[in-house]
């Protein structure tokens, strides 16, 4: 009996051995979606060599399990799409100094970390798109202005529950403050046209066909929905709308960046810099960005066509890592004004 | 010898399934009091509010489409019969999220049908009423649609099952076809609809998908904006307990108000049970009450899925999909024998020895359908990693070695949390299938000197396989659709059926989901279609 488990025991352990020795791969926890990352990863597999793994889930989730798998966690790379999150994972203490003067020459400041500890892929703006036929440009310019009592019942947006808006109010409370933001958020709530519910793709599907006349959404599901090809009403109601590009005489457009980490117990960190490097070029970038709609970080790589073709803006230049600090905030402030 | 380890080897395997559920009941213990606080103040109301109106809604859309169909398949001959036997399981295989996008792309204010009413018309908004897809009703609608054939096929195995001779007794003391339904086997099924009805409303309760895109506030999207939106575990632990506050209360009434009764077979005398023609209007109408479900559970969304995919396959089918269809197969089958064996042992153990210990380590062990797969996996991450680590840690100091992580990420790790989530199914169907079998059966077996790990197999086995295939099939089709817990728990590079569809879907690309969203459903047919030739021939004595 005892020579039967201390064999089985035997092959545990060599097993156990043999997973952890593979050479040349770097491990990818994901939250950005498999058909959105994979195929930049498995190009960069082909050029380099270095076999890439990919887990892809919610952000909090992944980061869950890297917290709770210490020092043996497997990832090396925990790619989020929004910066609030790279923040969580900073403070849990799961990332590390990313050590490269190639991604610090390429990417601007206010979409890296101050400490260095991530760096954003890409750009998305979050912004006011308003029906053609029902609203002039002149008659809103700010995020404020969705409070103006005009707009009561005209305003579509979705729940308080995602993150893209919760970043939005944070990036509010950072300028105006916690008791300027509760009016603002009860305004907007009163001035709905229906309850919060669906992705951003309904708010600016609702607003063509009549039910509001203002949508919030990110500027890359409008990019989605013009360039759908099969289906030629979506192509038709993105075209009922148009972007306006908010507080371009203050502080700028809301934007939030998917972007990168290092993971602190990485076992291939050479490799996973590399990645990152590797995702950084111009080549990855006008890939990464276009693919999903959206605004390459590196200065010098330009918008797809489409996306280019909704102009020049500026956006809010605050630190990234901030909006990851007013999260919790955001959402008290949310529930108070009962934005479901 | 095995009889003997049976009760500590029961409560082993409940104390270990209940671990994720201890994990998280721990946070409950830290301190959250502001945050536990503003919750009271704004939106728990709510949560509890729609949780209720939810779990009434679907409690009573379930409970009377699958007892309809399920009397009229039983007993009665109508056009199409031969069909809705099995068709009326189908829904089965549609995720309730699935279906919830289905329906929000078809019938929205900006979907295809409103829109051709408003070209049509030439109304606008506000001008014209249409029922709110996204709304507590909608959602309510979307889970009877697909949760009912749990009561539908409890409840038609128990109407199968029933000894004809009751049901002709009723009609020789002068009761009418409806007289007999109503006072004679609507009672007698009673353990199985409600048996039933409690998964539907478990799988309700642990819902996230489908409410949340309908943005309807209940536990369980207030559990994931607390943990993850508000950073405090400890205030959506409370949350979770409440929600399990929430199902015990569910079985508490269902015990309370059955009481002392047992339902076992008066006699186990069967003979074909009788078929009433119907004719005329009633034929009809009984064909009608069962299209209805079968049309808004299945036909409808799978057309319109079907639509889809026409427009997208050629993109979506490539050699990885058709290795993760693959996957999803073997994970479904490798967890519905490992859920019924468990099941088997479980159960029966508590018919043979039904001490207190016993019984509960299996109500434990039943209450992990209600809890959100999430919540589950959060529960499997947590000991899991502590174990793994500390055996690296001890590994390191006394050999100088790492092991690494042995248990996460690993399939044993997802496999762990489907046992968590679907024993109760299992457990449910098995049980239901014991429950059947009269006492004195065991006390005959046992009399004539058989243990009581034969007398499972030799007596028990043969006389309830209807239900351990009912337990397999069951589970099977829930890992098919099951979501949160592979997603976060998967080891690299693998993927399945739901991951896929749901990372296409919740992007608002329903177009792409829709291939793998019809595999799902494809896969969950070859089953489905087992099942009620599995019930056809389960009536014992034909």
């Amino acid at each position: 009996m005892s020579g039967y488990y201390s064999s089985v025991s035997t092959v545990l352990l060599l097993l156990t051995l043999s997973f952890n020795s593979i050479a040349e791969e770097v491990n990818v926890y994901s939250a950005r979606k498999e058909n959105l990352i994979k195929p930049l990863l498995d190009k960069f597999s082909a050029e380099t060599g270095i076999k890439t793994n990919l887990i892809t889930a919610k952000a909090d989730k992944l980061l869950t399990r890297m917290v709770n798998e210490g020092r043996n966690t497997p990832a090396d790379l925990f790619i989020t799409t929004d910066a609030g999150r790279l923040d969580r994972a900073k403070r849990a203490g799961v990332l590390q100094k990313i050590e490269s003067p190639v991604i610090d020459k390429a990417v601007p400041a206010h979409l890296r970390d101050v400490d260095g500890q991530w760096v954003g892929l890409s750009q998305r703006a979050r912004v006011i798109f308003y029906a053609r036929d029902r609203v002039k440009p002149g008659e809103l310019s700010t995020y404020e202005d969705l409070a103006d009592p005009k707009w009561k019942k005209r305003i579509c947006i979705r729940g308080s529950s995602n993150i893209y808006n919760q970043s939005m109010v944070a990036s509010m409370i950072a300028v105006k403050g916690e008791a300027e933001t509760l009016q603002w958020a009860k305004a907007l709530v009163t001035n709905l046209a229906r309850k919060p519910k669906g992705g951003d793709r309904d708010q600016i599907k609702a607003a063509a066909a009549g039910q509001c006349d203002i949508a919030i959404a990110n500027t890359y599901y409008y990019g989605k929905m013009l360039d759908s090809k099969k289906d030629v009403k979506q192509v038709e109601a993105a075209n009922k709308m148009a972007v306006l590009w908010p507080n371009q005489n203050d502080r700028g457009a809301h934007i939030n960046v998917s972007g990168v980490g290092v993971s602190k117990h990485s076992k291939n960190k050479d490799n996973a810099v590399r990645l990152i490097e590797y995702m950084l070029s111009a080549e990855s970038q006008a890939w990464y960005a276009s693919v999903n709609y959206e605004y390459p970080v590196v200065a010098d790589v330009p918008a797809s066509e489409l996306v280019a073709s909704w102009g020049e803006f500026k956006s809010d230049a605050i630190n990234l890592s901030r909006l990851g600090e007013l999260n919790a905030q955001a959402v008290k402030i949310m529930d108070r004004a009962g934005w479901q | 010898m095995l009889d003997r380890l049976w009760q500590p080897g029961i409560v082993l395997i409940a104390l270990i399934l209940a671990i994720p559920i201890f994990t998280v009941a721990g946070f409950l213990f830290q301190p959250s009091e502001d945050i536990w606080q503003h919750l009271l103040d704004t939106v728990l109301i709510d949560y509890i509010s729609n949780s209720l109106l939810l779990m009434v809604g679907v409690g009573l859309g379930t409970f009377s489409i699958g007892v309809t169909c399920a009397w009229l398949t039983s007993v009665c001959q109508f056009p199409g019969k031969r069909v809705f036997v099995w068709a009326l399981l189908l829904p089965l295989a549609m995720p309730a999220y699935i279906i919830a996008y289905t329906y929000t792309g078809m019938f929205d204010f900006a979907g295809p049908v409103q829109t051709a009413i408003r070209e049509w018309t030439g109304w606008g908004y506000g001008d014209y009423f249409f029922p709110e897809i996204r709304s507590i009703g909608g959602a309510i609608a979307m889970f009877s649609f697909v949760l009912f054939p749990y009561v539908y096929l409890l409840a038609r195995a128990a109407f199968l099952d029933q000894s004809v001779c009751v049901i002709e007794v009723s009609r020789t003391l002068g009761c009418n076809l409806w007289a007999s339904f109503y006072r004679v086997a609507l009672p007698l099924a009673r353990p199985a609809i409600v048996a039933g009805m409690s998964l539907a409303l478990m799988e309700t309760l642990a819902d996230y998908g489908t409410v949340s895109y309908f943005g309807i506030g209940v536990f369980t999207t207030g559990i994931f904006r607390t943990w993850f939106g508000l950073g405090d575990s400890a205030a959506a632990a409370k949350l979770a307990a409440i929600l399990l506050l929430f199902v015990f209360t569910l079985v508490l009434v269902e015990r309370a108000s059955r009481r002392k009764a047992q339902y076992h077979h008066a006699t186990n005398r069967y003979q074909q049970l009788p078929q009433y023609q119907l004719t005329g209007m009633k034929a009809w109408i009984a064909c009608f009450a069962c299209l209805m479900p079968l049309l808004f559970g299945f036909i409808l969304p799978a057309v319109q899925l079907g639509f889809w995919a026409v427009d997208t396959y050629a993109e979506m089918v490539d050699e990885s999909f058709v290795r993760l269809t693959l996957h999803t197969i073997l994970l479904g089958l490798s967890a519905s024998v490992l859920a019924v064996l468990l099941a088997l042992l479980l159960a029966y153990g508590k018919r043979v020895i039904a001490s207190k210990p016993v019984i509960a380590s299996v109500r434990i062990v039943a209450t992990g359908y209600a809890i959100p797969g999430t919540v589950v996996a959060v529960g499997v991450i947590i000991p899991f990693a502590w174990l793994d680590n500390t055996i690296d840690s001890f590994m390191r100091e006394q050999f100088d070695i790492s092991t690494g992580l042995i248990l996460s990420g690993s399939l044993f790790a997802v496999m762990f949390a489907y046992m968590v989530r679907f024993l109760a199914v299992s457990i449910q169907s098995v049980e239901a299938g014991l429950g059947k079998i009269k006492p004195s059966m065991d006390e005959a077996a046992r009399s004539l000197g058989y243990k009581p790990s034969h007398i499972l197999l030799k007596v028990h086995l043969p006389l309830m396989k209807g239900s351990v295939l009912t337990a397999l099939l069951i589970v099977f089709v829930d890992v098919m659709k099951e979501l949160p817990a592979t997603l976060i728990l998967r080891p690299f590079n693998f993927n399945t059926l739901a991951v896929r569809a749901f990372e296409l879907a919740s992007d608002e690309r329903l177009a792409d989901s829709s291939t793998a969203a019809l595999m799902i459903v494809a896969a969950g047919l070859i089953p489905v279609i087992l099942l009620s030739k599995s019930i056809s021939v389960s009536r014992a004595g034909s």
